[in-house]
């Protein structure tokens, strides 16, 4: 599904992020990116959904080649991609219905599916009773699943989380993963980047580490390093 | 587009200014203050251009014809001069009521001139163009039977500098608050958009075209243009009509007249509604498209 291949990325103020990174991820596949605070894993998960383009190097997207792709494409690119942040990003003025809806609507969904699969996503996160609610009006994690919601509506293949537990209590956090899990039982990729050692090494799964903008360590159902 | 989408687009902008009511309410007062600045200005200066037309087709051309000149004489130098090219207007007044209208002016004593009057016939002359009316003078001056040309020579020419000076400032300084107006409101309305940002972000986030984000708050830009206009095109409506018929009606001034309301309020609220909403979609274009490119 993802291929990068000698990816480099150079920002102007002459960090490197990535110093030749290449990796392969599969159809399905469910990957922790771990790593120290600034060693590029931002940066490499950004590279995916295009928010970044590298200095040099190729990057694949269902063999779509990323790096060459014009700015008009971008939007097309993105509606296959589902992205979860750790700051949640809800617009706060939008109700939660209205919140995932939003997604759909900006790709000019039909009113009668938007209702459909808002509706659907909204029992797989558990929200059903809060969609006239406010984002501040909920709890962290109640957020994340409002996110989380918003990012799979449109049945995106991959989705992309970056520290989606980040602002999270554990038990909150857990609730969390079990969504991402269900998520990928769909056959839905997920790549996440994380500090959660908890999470890491209870719910084995991938891990690519990356340090100094390089991939040290890439495990199937690895651990989370404790020199990280 | 699809028609679902462009309701769905005018819907959205109306929500969206009264989901930021504090930033729609700086930008429409932005608008208002501005355009009631812009407005206020032009009515004085288009007035003051006014009086400046009043004051060029005020200038003429006295042409006084030798006082022993006979009466065919008198009549072949007045067709002369209505057939110079560029003369609007001969008005004949013989030297009967040139002396007349001196008597009035400066008193009886001259009615002693009655006896043998001094005075020779006259011709008013307006030019088609005022500017032209020094070339025209010194035409006629060199006529048969002319024996004074006067227009004011050296005044008419620096009365016109100083009008055509007057006018450069004033359209100067129209362009200069239409640039201030332009650069306030654009960067009121940048605010407002910037605070929007995330709402960008997520929006191209989530797949939406940069059509599909910048179309709502060009309509934003659209509607806070025209909703600052109203204030101004009302309040400049109701007291230039009143301004008016107060100066028209009640002092009956013979020296100015005011630029009639119609046609000029119907420009004037054209031109303010024109700039408002401009000024509103550009403001909004442009910050839009940087958060687009970023």
């Amino acid at each position: 599904m993802i291929v990068m291949k000698n990816v480099y990325k150079k920002y102007p103020n002459g960090v490197v992020a990535s110093n030749g990174i290449h990796v392969e991820i599969e159809k399905g596949e469910f990957v922790y990116v771990v790593g120290p605070s600034g060693a590029g894993k931002s940066t490499f998960i950004k590279m995916m959904y295009r928010e970044e383009v590298p200095t040099s190097g190729l990057i694949y997207f269902n063999n779509t080649e990323l790096t060459k792709m014009q700015r008009k494409d971008v939007p097309y690119l993105r509606r296959q991609i589902g992205v979860v942040f750790q700051d949640f990003k809800l617009l706060p003025k939008l109700t939660v219905y209205e919140n995932i809806a939003y997604a759909l609507e900006v790709i000019e969904e039909s009113p009668s599916v938007i209702r459909q699969k808002v509706t659907e996503v909204l029992k797989l996160v558990g929200l059903t009773k809060k969609t006239r609610m406010f984002p501040n009006e909920l709890s962290g994690g109640e957020q994340q699943r409002v996110s989380i919601a918003r990012s799979i509506v449109n049945q995106p293949k991959l989705v992309i989380a970056d520290e989606p537990t980040g602002n999270l209590d554990p038990e909150t956090s857990w609730e969390i993963m079990k969504i991402f899990e269900r998520i990928n039982a769909r056959g839905t990729t997920i790549i996440m980047a994380t500090h959660n050692k908890d999470i890491v090494d209870n719910q084995p799964h991938r891990v690519i580490q990356i340090e100094g903008g390089l991939i040290t360590r890439d495990e199937n159902e690895g651990e989370y390093s404790n020199e990280i | 587009m699809k028609s679902r989408t462009v309701r769905r687009h005018i819907r959205e902008s109306f929500k969206s200014l009264s989901r930021n009511g504090w930033m729609t309410f700086a930008s429409v007062s932005a608008v208002t203050v501005t355009l009631l600045l812009i407005g206020v200005f032009i009515v004085i200066m288009m007035n003051l251009n006014q009086l400046a037309d009043n004051i060029e087709n005020d200038v003429e051309i006295k042409v006084v014809a030798e006082p022993g000149a006979s009466k065919e004489e008198v009549q072949e130098l007045l067709k002369e001069v209505k057939e110079t090219s560029g003369v609007a207007e001969v008005q004949y007044s013989s030297r009967k009521q040139e002396l007349e209208h001196m008597i009035q002016s400066f008193g009886d004593e001259l009615a002693l001139y009655k006896q043998d009057n001094p005075l020779g016939d006259a011709l008013y002359v307006k030019a088609d163009d005022p500017k032209n009316t020094a070339s025209i003078a010194n035409e006629i001056a060199t006529y048969p039977n002319t024996f004074d040309v006067e227009y004011g020579e050296g005044k008419v020419e620096k009365l016109f500098k100083v009008l055509k000076i007057g006018r450069n400032i004033g359209l100067g300084l129209i362009v200069a608050l239409l640039f201030t107006a332009m650069f306030l409101i654009s960067n009121t309305i940048r605010l407002t958009i910037v605070a929007r940002r995330t709402e960008i972000d997520i929006m191209k986030l989530v797949g939406a075209t940069d059509s599909f984000v910048r179309i709502p708050f060009m309509l934003e830009g659209v509607w806070l243009g025209m909703f600052g206009a109203i204030l101004p095109m009302t309040l400049m409506t109701i007291f230039y009509s009143k301004l008016y018929s107060f100066w028209e009606g009640r002092l009956q001034n013979q020296l100015f007249h005011l630029l009639d309301p119609n046609p000029f309020l119907l420009q004037l609220n054209f031109l303010l509604l024109f700039v408002a909403v401009f000024i509103g979609v550009w403001g909004s274009f442009m910050s839009v498209r940087k958060f687009l490119k970023s």
